[in-house]
């Protein structure tokens, strides 16, 4: 029994930690927050230099081929410090789209320019209000040119490429790729400004179909596996929000004595604390799942979604509990979180869609 | 990362499963072993049988010194023969707290001579302890115990009374936590013995409960004479050896308790709700999901226990969410399967309602999984406090002689 990751890749996280524990501090994530920027470039520009955009991209493809495991070290601290960076849309949709689909000539063509951060990619799926579905897929692709409406598109705004899940000529799903200069954009404003969101409006846009890609299958296979990716951000947000209510807990003196000495506010931490260790938990099998290409991704995807979601949600709410009023205001962290928490328990979908697709599995697997 | 054993711990295990194929019966179909009642005579007949074979075959008590019949093995191996012995009906239930808390004690503070003479028909399943701690006055409170003990020339002389004693009236032995000076604050006036549980004056007393169930006991001391050759550890240091019997605890791997969510999925699938399957409705299967959700979680803790045994380190923290989440889990569970069934959800004929019973049951039974071994507020505390590094909550009675203690509103 070895589940736990290996001591390189330990490293590369203690690393990583250090790096945006200085270079992407609190202020840097408020720039966005406060609209001065729309990501943080100077620090997209370090990542690839450090080759973490590429981290699961094999080498022949420009990557730095630490596997799927070393991807998801990075993604922890990544959620850790609310990086302000389109890091999930390029790493763990575009480029895995791209890896998982695309014909030999596209992985060549569009992998090495994502790995170096030439090029952000992004994953257009929603078209408005709803939960994945192939019902909710209107978009069209006639004579190789895209049209339709999707929203919101995380990092549309500064992505160069998306990946577009839309119906072909035949009316079925495939994924295509679209180069973005030229088509029009509605930036939105989103409870996380801290990540960049548009409405992407196609029009004729040329689309190139991703490989042979068909049907909805393709698009969940790239939801399964992006929520596990997804699922280290949540842990790293939760410990993160932990750590942050547990130091308040114990600075912040009433009636005489530190509130983390109300059995309160500890039985509230303790709580957050054994949410963080399932999700944990969850996410490493998932994280073991994706580097063994193992045949039950879906259900560990589905099971890490629901598990960190609510891990993520319940400690950035309860952090700003923990803090009281201070931790409403404008000026602590607290909300950085909180908002973020939201964008991740929503992008790929919220609960409602993966705790159904969780007891489909369980059934089919029944049944099987 | 990977899920293999090495290759010591994968000789142990074909060696566990050899064993276990010989000598027990596969478990059978999915009904659980109902559990309200305690053992009759011919339960402990089973229980000790079962307990000579292991040990003459070498599966029992793993990581014990070999003199005392073990084979000083990493405590993985033990954790690999637990999960071995699950896919198997053995008679379990008389000797986990005699092998996992009482001898290991013993084995830290007792005197060569009485090792030799108690620790081997223990193993062999010949003889059965018990672990007497808590008081009417202590039980998450445990130093705030008041069973005193007297010196009397070379014996010390008990009064008082232990409750909540699993097994006591089947045990032959005890280990025991009493008050010897009053005056001084709650743990510092505790001391530790062991005794023989068929001495004069011990009177051993039942508990009905409320599950219907007689697991545990009152054990009263009217004038309990034990020698002082019996005494662990020092005059006074009775805190710092429960704390050795505690430490002990914690290491044990609980069964999971049913029922869980296969349980629930598999009633969900026959039960109707609004004219469908109910495993169609779009709330039951929210339940089933998180519920789910927090199985694995915990079946991937442990996976992360084991392997930090494996490597021969102490497990972290981590290890100590199990019986905090399998609690209300199977409290929660075993009230919504009930709420499925609808009125029928009251009868508990296990030849009539769905799973033999099983729901209806862990209702009952349940409620006492959140409180014993530490209660759900005491493990909240705990991981509070020792995991997370929040003060300690303020004492009412720190540093105030015992006697001195408020007891009531009197």
């Amino acid at each position: 029994m070895n589940f736990d990751f290996s001591d390189d890749l330990k490293q590369l996280r203690d690393q990583a930690r250090r790096f945006l524990a200085e270079q992407c501090a609190p202020a840097v994530v408020r720039r966005s927050l406060d609209g001065q920027e729309t990501f943080a470039a100077g620090l997209w520009r370090e990542m690839a230099d450090m080759g973490w955009i590429g981290a699961a991209i094999p080498e022949e493809y420009g990557g730095a081929g630490l596997g799927y495991e070393g991807l998801c070290v990075l993604a922890e601290e990544i959620g850790r410090a609310v990086a302000p960076v389109p890091f999930s849309s390029t790493a763990y949709l575009a480029a895995e789209a791209i890896l998982l689909a695309g014909t030999e000539a596209q992985k060549k063509e569009f992998l090495p320019r994502l790995a170096d951060g030439s090029l952000i990619g992004c994953f257009a799926l929603a078209e408005g209000t709803g939960n994945p579905d192939p019902r909710n897929v209107k978009a069209r692709v006639a004579g190789g040119r895209l049209s339709g409406t999707k929203w919101p598109v995380a990092d549309g705004g500064i992505a160069q490429i998306a990946v577009v899940a839309a119906r072909d000529e035949a009316g079925d799903i495939a994924l295509f790729l679209v180069e973005l200069a030229g088509v029009a954009k509605r930036t939105l404003t989103t409870l996380d400004p801290s990540r960049d969101h548009v409405r992407l409006d196609l029009d004729g846009a040329k689309a190139e179909r991703l490989g042979a890609a068909a049907g909805w299958s393709a698009v969940q296979t790239v939801l399964d596996r992006a929520a596990i990716l997804l699922a280290f951000e949540q842990v790293g947000g939760a410990d993160a929000c932990l750590r942050m209510a547990c130091e308040y807990a114990n600075e912040r003196y009433a009636f005489g004595r530190p509130i983390g000495s109300f059995q309160a506010i500890k039985h509230k931490l303790a709580d957050m604390y054994v949410a963080l260790e399932l999700a944990r938990s969850n996410a490493y099998y998932g994280a073991w799942a994706l580097s063994a290409d193992a045949a039950d991704i879906p259900l560990a995807a589905a099971t890490l979604r629901v598990s960190a979601t609510e891990a993520f949600q319940l400690a950035s709410k309860e952090n700003i509990q923990t803090h009281g009023g201070i931790g409403f205001t404008w000026a602590v962290d607290c909300h950085l979180f909180y908002r973020r928490s939201a964008n991740l328990a929503l992008a790929l979908g919220g609960p409602p869609f993966w705790k159904n697709r969780l007891v489909d599995l369980l059934e089919s697997r029944n049944a099987a | 990362m990977d899920f293999n054993d090495t290759a010591e711990e994968a000789a142990f295990r074909a060696e566990a499963r050899a064993f276990l194929t010989a000598n027990a019966e596969p478990k059978a179909g999915s009904r659980p072993t109902l559990r309200l009642s305690g053992l009759d005579a011919a339960g402990v007949a089973r229980c000790k049988a079962w307990q000579a074979k292991k040990a003459a075959a070498g599966m029992a008590g793993l990581t014990w010194p070999k003199k005392f019949g073990g084979r000083e093995a990493s405590p993985i191996l033990q954790v690999i023969y637990n999960q071995e012995e699950e896919a198997f009906s053995v008679p379990r239930g008389l000797f986990e707290i005699g092998l996992g808390m009482c001898i290991p004690t013993m084995m830290a503070y007792a005197k060569p001579e009485q090792l030799e003479r108690y620790v081997g028909p223990a193993l062999r399943g010949e003889e059965v302890w018990c672990q007497l701690f808590s008081e009417p006055a202590g039980g998450s409170d445990l130093a705030a115990l008041r069973t005193r003990a007297e010196r009397d020339g070379d014996d010390w002389v008990i009064n008082g009374q232990k409750i909540w004693t699993s097994g006591a009236h089947l045990s032959d032995f005890g280990i025991v936590v009493v008050r010897t000076d009053p005056n001084v604050p709650k743990h510092e006036g505790l001391t530790f013995f062991f005794l023989d549980m068929k001495s004069p004056g011990v009177d051993i007393r039942p508990i009905h409960q409320m599950s219907g169930a007689r697991h545990f006991n009152e054990v009263f001391f009217t004038d309990v004479r034990v020698p002082d050759s019996q005494r662990l550890g020092g005059v006074g240091q009775g805190w710092k050896v429960s704390l050795t019997t505690l430490m002990n605890e914690r290491l044990a791997v609980g069964e999971v308790p049913r029922p869980e969510v296969d349980d629930l999925v598999a009633l969900s699938r026959t039960v109707v709700l609004d004219g469908e399957p109910a495993i169609l409705n779009a709330a039951v299967r929210e339940r089933i999901a998180e519920w789910y959700a927090r199985s694995q979680g915990l079946k991937f803790t442990r996976f992360r226990t084991m392997t930090a045994l494996s490597r021969g380190e102490t497990p972290g923290p981590e290890n100590s969410i199990a019986k905090l989440v399998n609690a209300s889990k199977q409290q929660d569970i075993a009230r919504f399967g009930l709420d499925l069934m609808g009125q029928a959800g009251l009868a508990i004929d296990d030849d009539l309602v769905e799973a033999h019973a099983m729901f209806q049951s862990a209702l009952l039974s349940s409620p006492s999984l959140r409180i014993a071994g530490g209660s759900d507020e005491i493990l909240r505390n705990i991981i509070a406090e020792r995991v997370l590094g929040l003060p300690p909550d303020i004492r009412a009675d720190k540093g105030m002689p015992f006697n001195k203690v408020p007891t009531g509103r009197r």
